[in-house]
């Protein structure tokens, strides 16, 4: 057998007094991917930093053995580094406006490494980096050589980073969380794409903390917590057969393919009740939409954001709204808070007028539909502690119904001491709690949620749903459920609503949709879903 | 997949248009700013205590005889309505007529036009020398460590508190006085040229190196930073090609004010140095009461603004791409 590709001994990297990887190891096969997963906090991307010399400044590496190709990398320095960088590990990072610089064009950020790592002339710098693009499924290379990040929707930009990647050929590719933030049908193709290179020879590191996503495609999977390896293993043994606590976690976390009520973390209660005893269709929707139309000027161009949208949410109910970035899903939310004025259409609160009321009439009624957002943080005035935030938020309830700070903490999971802290000290999960309580705040009978987990690792995105779930059972509340992954959407939602280009293209039952899905974009969202797949 | 470059292709075929369109804008908004500015000069004048004949007459202590006074009057129309004042001055503006200075007796135009050349020079090689040094200081103080990062800080926060009349001051001292390297009035070549400019670029220069060490602090944090270093590119290579154009952004933007600070700084400045110029023109104009020299200067000083702002517009256009594309997006 030849030697590893990569081989990795007890890798340790600290800062300062703090350890952040401890004792690692692990090998990398050429043409094998192997996986490192965790969550946020865990090591793994200063893993890969290391592996580059990049873990920047105040580390402080040791490993027993790190060799790549047969190399020693412990003793390389940073001209040796230099040299290392592109020819022999590629590295992709998450798609970012600007994981590419957002001043120059792709031919230039993508030629450069072939500008300092080789001799070749302009026209074959040009050739080279056409053929990469090509390679990554560029539309129209050519032009795109001119094109900025900023030009370029999310997953071209991960396509161009995978081909500033792969421009040198380099025998390992590192690749960084490189589907989060995409929509799924995009994070399949880039998957897709990953094991293309991979079965042309090319060792590939991927980092994720989405098991589903890894499942697709790594060979191995390293579970790192806290900067240590958890377990390691062939991904089947590992998916089927999991050892740890831990491991069990990660696996159950991952939302897609349970049914509605399962809990994602293992051992927790608040098991849903089935939908038929919750919904009573003798009082009508609490929330009803009525061919909403909201259009939007685009360079010149009209573009209806929202074409003839219209839906109910029952009481008791979740209605799932599922949609590609750019579907108009954010726009149903904000017209459906009355934030935004319909062109056309309506809206209806417990079958009477809401979106064409007055500001001034609508503003008591506002406390009826609270408001979850996908980005916490900068909904939040970040001078202001939990306590104050939450206190605010009572005070729009109803006089004589006020829950206290305690009680709304309490109903979120959150320890009481949290609320002197400020957001930004918070964690992600955390945070959304606290969102949580503040829209939970004001008593509402439908709470708006527009991608409330997706910025969120899947371990706590499972139970931040999970705590929606066992709301929901305790106080009848209605979710409208927006998000543009599928999995989540199933398990959360009694009914469906796909949207794409502005308008609603299927409705129906969670099960019947993802079951029998009637249109042909529906089948592919599906299909595309991120979920755990065991390697043939 | 595709919708991202169908997007661009459309932005392609109407970027002359856009360009056109912009200018358009820019030039409306200038005449009206113009407008403006002559409009407030001139009633803000009006304001100011004192009879403008007896300016013209060399001031109250002229003695001059009722009579003569009248004649003045008519001779300016100042004994017209104020309204048809303003009118006939603003139509004399748009054919280019500034007036005849009261104290000089010629007129405004070719006096401003004599003065303007050498303000000019003094504010743009204090520009330039400005911008030449915050560059220099700003990737000196980000590329040295902890040390050079505080040193570059302190240098920056000096530079930028020094008032211009005590560094000329102290520049004279120096470099005339004791060292006497260089003359200590303007004599017109280029080594009177050197102690007027570095007086006004210093502490222009400090503030532009901490808006510019700032920026580039926060663009070497940046994802794309990681990107270049992973692909193998050089510390110089990152500041050269990445964090250098990035952190020019910001100090492009400001160079359309940094000029009228310039310019404004040119009064202490040319009057210490004895230099020809607007500024020592307009001082002296003040304190004749020359209302057409002073009026002349806020509409040039005013232009000069309007030209540079719109010539900085285009620039930070040029330098970032991003600012075509999201004026095509609304």
């Amino acid at each position: 057998m030849t030697a590893p590709l990569l081989e990795v001994t007890g890798l340790s990297v600290a800062f300062g007094d703090t350890t952040v990887v401890q004792d690692l190891t692990f090998t990398v096969e050429p043409g094998q991917c192997v996986a490192l997963v965790g969550e946020s906090g865990s090591g793994k991307s200063v893993t890969a930093r290391s592996l580059l010399g990049l873990a920047g400044r105040g580390s402080h590496i040791s490993a027993s053995r790190m060799q790549l190709s047969g190399r020693d990398l412990t003793t390389a320095s940073e001209r040796d580094w230099r040299r290392i960088r592109g020819p022999e590990i590629g590295l992709v990072l998450q798609d970012a406006l600007v994981s590419l610089d957002p001043l120059r064009p792709l031919g230039r950020e993508i030629g450069d490494s072939l500008r300092l790592h080789s001799t070749l002339s302009a026209t074959a710098v040009r050739a080279r980096v056409i053929e990469v693009l090509r390679q990554v499924g560029m539309p129209d290379p050519e032009r795109a050589l001119t094109l900025r990040s900023g030009e370029l929707s999310g997953g071209l930009r991960q396509r161009a980073l995978i081909a500033a990647a792969l421009a040198l050929d380099p025998p390992l590719v590192i690749a960084d969380e490189p589907t989060t933030a995409l929509d799924v049908t995009i994070q399949a193709r880039i998957l897709d794409l990953l094991t293309e290179v991979k079965s042309r020879g090319t060792g590939i590191l991927l980092i994720s903390h989405d098991l589903a996503v890894v499942s697709a495609i790594a060979d191995r999977v390293v579970v790192m917590k806290d900067g240590r390896i958890v377990e390691a293993g062939p991904t089947r043994a590992l998916l089927e057969s999991p050892r740890e606590e831990y491991t069990r976690r990660l696996i159950a976390a991952v939302p897609t393919d349970k049914p509605r009520g399962t809990p994602l973390v293992p051992g927790s209660t608040g098991v849903l009740p089935a939908r038929s005893s919750r919904w009573t269709d003798a009082v009508g929707p609490v929330l009803e939409a009525r061919s909403l139309v909201k259009t939007y000027s685009r360079a010149g161009d009209r573009f209806r954001a929202v074409n003839d949208v219209s839906f109910e949410v029952a009481r008791g109910e979740t209605l799932g709204l599922v949609g590609e970035s750019g579907s108009g899903k954010t726009t149903v939310a904000r017209l459906a808070l009355a934030l935004t004025r319909a062109d056309e259409g309506d809206v209806l609160l417990d079958g009477a007028p809401f979106s064409t009321m007055r500001e001034r009439d609508r503003r008591p009624l506002r406390s009826r539909i609270g408001a979850i957002y996908q980005d916490s943080l900068s909904s939040f005035d970040p001078r202001y502690s939990v306590r104050r935030i939450l206190t605010d938020a009572l005070d729009t309830a109803p006089v004589g119904d006020r829950s206290t700070v305690a009680e709304l903490l309490d109903a979120v999971g959150l320890p009481t001491g949290v609320a002197e802290s400020r957001p930004l000290f918070l964690s992600g999960g955390q945070r959304q709690r606290v969102s949580i309580a503040r829209a939970l705040a004001a008593r509402p009978e439908l709470i708006v949620c527009d991608e409330p987990v997706s910025a969120l690792d899947v371990t706590v995105q499972a139970q931040v749903l999970d705590l929606l779930n066992r709301l929901q059972a305790e106080r009848g509340l209605s979710y409208l459920f927006i998000s543009h992954d599928l999995g989540v959407v199933r398990h959360m939602s009694d009914r469906v609503a796909v949207m794409k280009d502005g308008r609603i293209v299927e409705t129906g039952t969670a099960t019947d949709v993802f079951t029998d899905p009637q249109h042909p974009y529906t089948a592919r969202l599906v299909s595309d879903a991120p979920r755990l797949t065991l390697p043939s | 997949m595709t919708p991202g470059l169908q997007t661009t292709n459309r932005v392609d075929r109407s970027r002359s248009h856009r360009v056109l369109r912009w200018l358009l804008v820019r030039l409306g908004g200038a005449a009206f700013v113009l407008w403006a500015v002559a409009t407030l000069t001139f009633f803000a004048i009006r304001l100011i205590p004192g009879d403008p004949a007896e300016a013209v007459l060399g001031g109250p202590g002229s003695q001059a005889s009722q009579e003569t006074l009248d004649q003045v009057r008519r001779d300016y129309g100042l004994d017209l309505p104020l309204g048809v004042q303003y009118l006939n001055a603003l139509g004399r503006l748009l054919t280019g007529d500034l007036g005849t200075s009261y104290a000089l007796k010629v007129p405004v135009a070719d006096l401003l036009s004599a003065q303007l050349g050498g303000t000019l020079i003094l504010a743009f090689s204090a520009l330039l020398v400005a911008w030449a040094s915050a560059l220099a200081l700003s990737l000196w103080s980000t590329g040295g460590g902890r040390i050079a990062g505080s040193v570059g800080q302190a240098i920056e926060l000096t530079a930028a508190a020094l008032p211009h009349f005590w560094l000329a001051t102290v520049l004279i001292a120096i470099f005339s006085s004791a060292l006497g390297w260089l003359p200590p009035v303007s004599t017109g070549g280029v080594l009177g040229l050197i102690l007027p400019t570095v007086t006004l670029a210093i502490p222009l220069a400090g503030f532009l190196a901490q808006v510019m060490r700032e920026t580039m602090l926060d663009t070497l944090d940046a994802p794309f930073i990681v990107s270049a270093r992973a692909r193998g590119e050089s510390e110089g290579g990152i500041r050269l090609r990445h964090a250098l154009r990035h952190a020019s952004l910001p100090a492009i933007s400001l160079s359309g004010w940094a000029l009228g600070y310039l310019i404004s700084g040119a009064v202490v400045v040319e009057t210490i140095f004895a230099r020809p110029g607007l500024g020592r023109t307009l001082l002296q104009a003040v304190t004749l009461r020359d209302v057409p020299i002073v009026t002349g200067v806020v509409l040039l000083v005013a232009l000069v603004y309007i030209v540079m702002t719109i010539l900085t517009d285009a620039a930070s256009r040029l330098a970032d791409p991003r600012l075509r594309t999201a004026e095509g997006e609304r």
